[in-house]
């Protein structure tokens, strides 16, 4: 029998703890300023779009749409070997923030731009959780 | 009539590129500086300059000078905006050049990713590369590796708002391959159809591996000095009339639309400025060519064609051999060699030198000349000119 290479597991550290810890318990935290009300990803000390200093985290409401995605069919890591075909996309989030995620529950053929997506939160072991994506259904 | 020149370019030298195995980065530097100071008519004690661009294996750092043997210089830096550096670097050059802080100065890249027992894919795919702490981790935990899916993902909602098409970006291959096929310095020589182009295989949708530059082993060294100087110098003199950059930003906002719309627009604008010219009088473009795509938004962001019409404006061949715009007639990164911003900064010498050959286009009066680098985060413009302008 073979044995399945594993995928690389993100290590949370001291600044990005508080993403990590949202997401095992089911929630997307994202940083939000005092300042200027804006939403910012992924984690920094200061506000990108006014550079205040208070940011606080907050949990998103985890919905959004589908900006664009992209199929990759090389294998750059042998984790992802039994995955190829897979989609890696980019989600608009209602709070104004793009980020980098994986649709799930979707064959690659059936992903759409602008299609209404949804976070959901996948245990990728050591303990740690990702959001991922799934469409809005319903 | 154009402004004056900033600065002249008197020498290049580019290396056999390729697979050429056992040789290190600094080492193909120096056969690159040797063959344009030999070019140029020039000994390595001229040289007071040099410009070093950082490469992505980070082998090219400020000890280069010393394995390199230049001595007493003053001007000497490793300088990193990735494919946009070396149009920069040039601009730097000329800059520090009428300054006064140096007279001539080296710019050079140098790249050996390529060993035997990997395939180009993998050149850059280090474990270094995908670090796993902190939120850098959720790249590699999602499988965003490398930049070709940042590409592939900007393409991808290019063609949803514009109709973008697979033949429009394989008309870009498949003109480049023509023009390499002319080039002594090309590595992709055999012939491509758009049907070659199609049966390519997927690297990430909708890329295929004929939409992607090559990897190379090699280097590009180019020297630059005062206009006063050239005069007494072997070569046609190229001078660079017009220059500018723009790093457009990503702070992952939805408002912004970096992959459709690029620093190219506003560099560009700022290039034409300070060259005196517009559009019109460009007669050959030689263009940073990471993948395709990159081609096209370029085009449309210089202002060639509106947004978003990028796709049916190449569509005719008028970027390959006997077209209204020649552009990347060297072959570009896709068959020529992969060597960032000197590839294009390199042809675009060539050209302007009248030195082409076989591939030399007809109007060489003014030729714009782009870099670009990260995922279409840096951009770079260059205006070269056989005349000094005035």
């Amino acid at each position: 029998m073979s044995q399945t290479a594993t995928k690389p597991v993100p290590v949370p550290d001291e600044v990005s703890a508080p993403f990590f810890d949202g997401a095992r318990e089911g929630r997307l935290m994202l940083q939000h300023c005092a300042a200027c009300e804006k939403w910012s990803f992924p984690v920094r000390e200061r506000c990108p779009h006014c550079m205040g200093a208070k940011l606080a985290w907050r949990a998103a409401s985890g919905r959004g749409t589908l900006y664009t995605f992209a199929i990759m069919h090389q294998v750059m890591n042998p984790g992802f070997a039994a995955d190829v075909p897979y989609n890696v996309s980019q989600i608009d989030l209602d709070e104004g923030v793009r980020m980098v995620c994986n649709i799930v529950g979707l064959a690659n053929d059936a992903l759409r731009i602008g299609m209404a997506v949804e976070a959901v939160f996948e245990d990728v072991g050591d303990g740690v959780s990702i959001p991922k994506f799934r469409p809005v259904t319903g | 009539m154009a402004n004056t020149s900033k600065g002249a370019i008197v020498g290049l030298g580019v290396t056999p590129m390729g697979r050429i195995y056992g040789r290190r980065a600094v080492d193909f530097a120096a056969e690159a500086i040797a063959l344009a100071l030999e070019d140029a008519g020039l000994q390595k004690s001229d040289v007071d300059g040099l410009l070093i661009n950082a490469n992505i294996p980070n082998d090219m750092l400020p000890g280069a000078q010393m394995t390199l043997g230049l001595e007493n210089l003053t001007l000497m830096n490793v300088m990193s905006a990735y494919g946009s550096t070396g149009g920069s670097m040039m601009q730097y050059a000329c800059m520090a050049i009428r300054e006064g802080l140096a007279t001539t100065v080296v710019l050079v890249y140098a790249d050996a990713p390529l060993t035997p027992s990997r395939g180009a894919g993998q050149s850059y795919a280090g474990p270094h590369r995908f670090p796993l702490g902190g939120m850098t981790g959720l790249k590699a935990a999602y499988g965003d590796f490398g930049a070709n899916l940042g590409y592939a993902m900007a393409a991808q909602r290019h063609m949803h708002l514009y109709g973008t098409t697979e033949d429009q970006l394989g008309t870009i291959a498949v003109g480049q391959r023509q023009w390499a096929q002319m080039s002594p310095w090309a590595q992709m020589k055999a012939p491509m159809t758009m049907a070659d182009h199609h049966a390519s295989r997927w690297i990430a949708e909708p890329l295929r591996l004929f939409d992607c530059c090559l990897v190379s082993n090699g280097a590009v060294a180019i020297i630059v000095t005062s206009v006063e100087r050239a005069r007494d110098l072997k070569q046609p003199p190229v001078h660079v009339l017009g220059y500018a950059q723009c790093a457009p930003g990503d702070n992952a906002s939805t408002a912004r639309h970096p992959g459709v719309e690029t620093g190219a627009k506003r560099s560009g604008e700022a290039a034409f400025r300070m060259a005196g010219i517009t559009r019109a009088d460009i007669g050959s473009c030689q263009l940073y060519d990471c993948y395709t795509y990159t081609v096209l938004v370029t085009l449309e962001d210089y202002g060639f064609c509106a947004k978003g019409e990028g796709g049916p404006f190449v569509a005719d061949g008028k970027l390959a051999p006997g077209g209204a715009l020649p552009t990347n007639t060297g072959g570009g990164q896709l068959s020529g060699y992969y060597m960032w911003s000197f590839t294009p900064m390199s042809e675009a010498i060539v050209q302007a030198r009248g030195q082409g050959g076989a591939r030399q286009v007809a109007n060489n009066d003014f030729i714009l000349v782009s870099g670009n680098g990260g995922i279409l985060n840096y951009h770079s413009t260059l205006i070269f000119s056989p005349h000094a302008g005035g």
